[in-house]
């Protein structure tokens, strides 16, 4: 026998979209191809149709009323077992990263290890975000008045483009935490580092359908999740500033608090913007009597 | 309502492996008191010697207040806090993991049944370091400025009542705020404290950012009073609360927080769902044997459904189970020491002398160990010394009132202020008596509910300062 006939022949995974909790290819039966920085051929990703898109949004709904009425605390626990799996998977993370954005080593294990703590950011955030932003309001009369932030909905996602793991978990990890469902678009370019965090998710805590993932064509795919009327807010940091204004236009039609695409850093702190921008304020009056 | 036989239920003992002897956790290390004294802790329930502790004395207070500010200077404060954060998240972790070893530890020493300590306490424990792990890096948006800085070294004494909660209620927010503790568990209750000192050693948190002191209240004074301590957080008796409010009074800079005592009145309104009322009594006073500061030891019940809810209530008391803390089926565990189980046996007999009626259903008491019945007094008016004195035990004194304005004026009269139970159909009511009650927590429909984002404190001399949620942090910020 030849050398060649003994050498093992590494066995590929097949990138597959992730929608209720499943792993399903698209629906439309179609690839793109995902290349390495050097233009290296890398994996075929599923291209997500229209179709994928509203199953992911049902899918999303779906899981909405459970994950929205858990404990903070819960979520909160949830959250930082995301952190905890991510952790023992550094090393792949670290190698996906690289080879999709081209990163030396060290840069890559920094932003590996920036993304774990960022879930760890966020999942200390669960049961606080209500204890900064809720009050009890002192109206002048006998009734005792409290607002309180609530989840809006279903929240749409188009990842950056550039940051495949630290940029998308800085956008998906503020929407759920409070309790929100969400529908993300990995960022088209590099794709695959955000499928994988979707096998970390798959064996976590976080239930089926609360975080649902496509990949595709971001032109093709995130119209369908802006004019989507069950979408009650979309994020359009990844969109193209060719195609942000035209989503945020479609958004308006059933009013989509809408994330504008910023010059974020995903290496600072965060702050509270994206969590903000997916909170309702509900205020309740009560009398005061005997 | 007929009591049904049940088989013994115990949990293991196998879970838990006692050593012989322990020493004082000072700077990382397990190591004996300078002077090499130590004293016994024992299972009240059975009067078993469970280990030797060592007894710290001056010299052991000056090692461990030094390790905790050198720890405090070179490591825990300049740590960055997200890196703080992660350390109390692995302390949670690892709370959560050994939780039942926890609580069977717990319930041996402290006499507690093993359905609180595995439902209630441990649970807490770890969602207090949980809570307070997210904070150590958010504290800019607690509402305290921009960058409010920690205190520095935090003296830290706790009672025996629910020895490992409130070891947590005390480390967890004085850690997350950049603090390092020195801490005196009560001395009848070391051991899951000692426990907890293994477990930061499992999370390989800094030597010298918790120090554990065992010892009885001289060490606890040494402790207070130690001139390298920024911080004081005391549980326990108004009497030592006061005595550290005076002996730290002339020291500037100084912050002192005191959770005191109580003498909760627990106010039930003819239109209440009696059942569910009687349920809240129970728990509001029989939990724990009544070996807690907010305790809702007066029953205030309007006077139209006197009869009926008092006539529930002792049918509902004639099915507790009393007896051993670690079968499962047990409601009412030891009274924790003999000291305090004098002390309800000669205030239960003083509430004789002035004239009101004891009551206790049918019980047998277990011979050894330290045990007191359920107990009811009714007839007690506001003078008698049942009806002013904390008890500290599974005493209830029942009042009556007529109107609101009554029971707020009865449920006020105290120099306490650390609770209150209402239990009304009327919401209006609830926030009508809410806003009137001098007391720092109110429960509705519902009684000795915990949970780390509450804030809980007293008002009056029941304490100051707040443990639990955004407020609590105050108590371990320089602000």
């Amino acid at each position: 026998m030849s050398d060649t006939a003994t050498a093992r022949l590494a066995v590929r995974k097949t990138y597959k979209l992730y929608i209720g909790g499943a792993f399903p290819r698209s629906e439309s039966g179609r690839s793109y191809v995902v290349t390495d920085h050097k233009g290296g051929f890398l994996a075929n990703a599923a291209m997500a149709s229209r179709k994928d898109a509203r199953d992911a949004v049902v899918a999303a709904r779906k899981a909405f009323a459970a994950w929205s009425a858990a404990t903070a605390y819960n979520r909160g626990q949830v959250l930082y077992r995301v952190a905890e799996l991510l952790e023992g998977r550094r090393l792949q993370f670290t190698a996906e990263v690289r080879s999709a954005e081209g990163l030396g080593a060290r840069q890559a294990e920094a932003v590996v290890d920036a993304a774990i703590d960022r879930w760890v950011w966020y999942a200390g955030w669960a049961d606080k975000i209500a204890q900064v932003r809720g009050a009890s309001n002192p109206v002048a009369g006998p009734f005792f008045n409290f607002s309180l932030p609530e989840p809006t909905g279903v929240v749409a996602v188009i990842a950056p483009d550039a940051s495949s793991l630290l940029g998308f978990v800085s956008v998906v990890a503020p929407a759920v935490v409070t309790g929100n469902t969400v529908v993300a678009l990995a960022s088209e370019r590099f794709p695959l580092p955000a499928v994988s965090l979707t096998e970390v998710l798959a064996t976590s805590d976080v239930p089926g359908g609360v975080i649902n993932v496509l990949t595709g064509r971001t032109a093709e795919v995130a119209p369908w999740l802006a004019s989507h009327m069950d979408v009650n807010a979309i994020d359009l940091t990844g969109a193209p500033d060719s195609l942000a204004d035209d989503l945020a236009v479609a958004a308006a039609e059933n009013l989509k608090r809408v994330v504008r695409p910023g010059d974020d850093d995903w290496t600072q702190p965060p702050g509270l913007k994206r969590m903000l921008a997916y909170l309702e304020t509900k205020t309740v009056w009560h009398p005061v009597g005997i | 309502m007929p009591k049904f036989e049940y088989a013994p239920a115990p949990e293991s003992r196998a879970i838990v492996s006692l050593r012989e002897s322990y020493g004082l956790f000072i700077n990382g290390q397990f190591t004996p008191s300078a002077d090499g004294r130590a004293f016994k802790t024992i299972s009240p329930a059975t009067e078993e010697v469970l280990a030797e502790v060592a007894e710290a004395g001056p010299a052991d207070v000056d090692r461990a207040v030094t390790a905790a500010r050198t720890a405090y200077e070179r490591t825990w404060s300049v740590l960055p806090p997200k890196e703080r954060g992660k350390y109390l998240f692995r302390i949670a972790r690892i709370i959560q993991e050994r939780a039942r070893e926890l609580a069977v530890l717990e319930s041996l020493d402290n006499g507690k049944p093993i359905r609180e300590s595995r439902d209630v306490d441990i649970p807490l424990v770890a969602a207090h370091f949980f809570y307070h792990a997210g904070w150590a890096d958010k504290l800019e948006h607690a509402g305290y400025g921009p960058a409010p800085r920690p205190l520095g070294v935090a003296a830290q004494v706790i009672p025996w009542n629910f020895p490992l909660l409130m070891l947590a209620w005390k480390i967890a927010p004085a850690l997350a705020c950049g603090n390092t503790v020195v801490l005196k568990p009560a001395e009848t209750t070391p051991l899951t404290a000692l426990t907890f000192a293994e477990i930061c050693r499992q999370a390989d948190l800094p030597p010298g950012a918790v120090n554990i002191l065992t010892g009885a209240g001289e060490t606890g004074r040494a402790l207070v009073t130690h001139p390298g301590v920024d911080k004081v957080a005391f549980t326990g008796s108004t009497e030592v609360g006061k005595e550290i409010a005076r002996s730290c009074a002339a020291v500037p800079g100084k912050k002192v927080t005191l959770e005191l005592g109580g003498k909760a009145a627990n106010i039930v309104f003819e239109d209440a769902p009696v059942d569910q009322a009687v349920e809240g009594i129970v728990n509001g006073i029989f939990f724990n044997q009544g070996h807690v500061c907010c305790a809702g030891s007066r029953l205030l019940v309007q006077e139209s459904v006197y009869d009926q809810v008092v006539a529930s209530l002792q049918r509902r008391l004639a099915t507790l189970r009393l007896g051993d803390p670690l079968d499962k089926n047990t409601d009412v565990g030891a009274i924790n020491s003999a000291a305090q189980l004098a002390r309800i046996r000669e205030l239960s007999e003083v509430g004789e002398a002035e004239g009101a009626q004891r009551w206790s259903p049918p019980c047998e008491l277990p011979v050894k160990g330290f045990w007191f019945p359920p107990t009811v007094f009714t007839g007690v008016s506001q003078a008698h010394r049942i009806a002013r004195e904390e008890i500290f035990g599974p005493v209830l004194s029942v009042l009556t009132f007529r109107t609101p304005a009554e029971a707020v004026e009865k449920a006020n009269n105290t120099p306490y202020g650390l609770s209150a139970g209402v239990w009304t159909d009327k919401g209006s009511r609830i926030l009508w008596m809410a806003s009137r009650l001098r007391a720092g927590v109110v429960w509705a429909n519902t009684f000795n509910k915990f949970d780390p984002s509450s804030p809980f404190g007293g008002y009056k001399e029941s304490g100051y300062g707040r443990e639990g949620g955004r407020h609590g942090l105050e108590a371990y910020l320089d602000v």
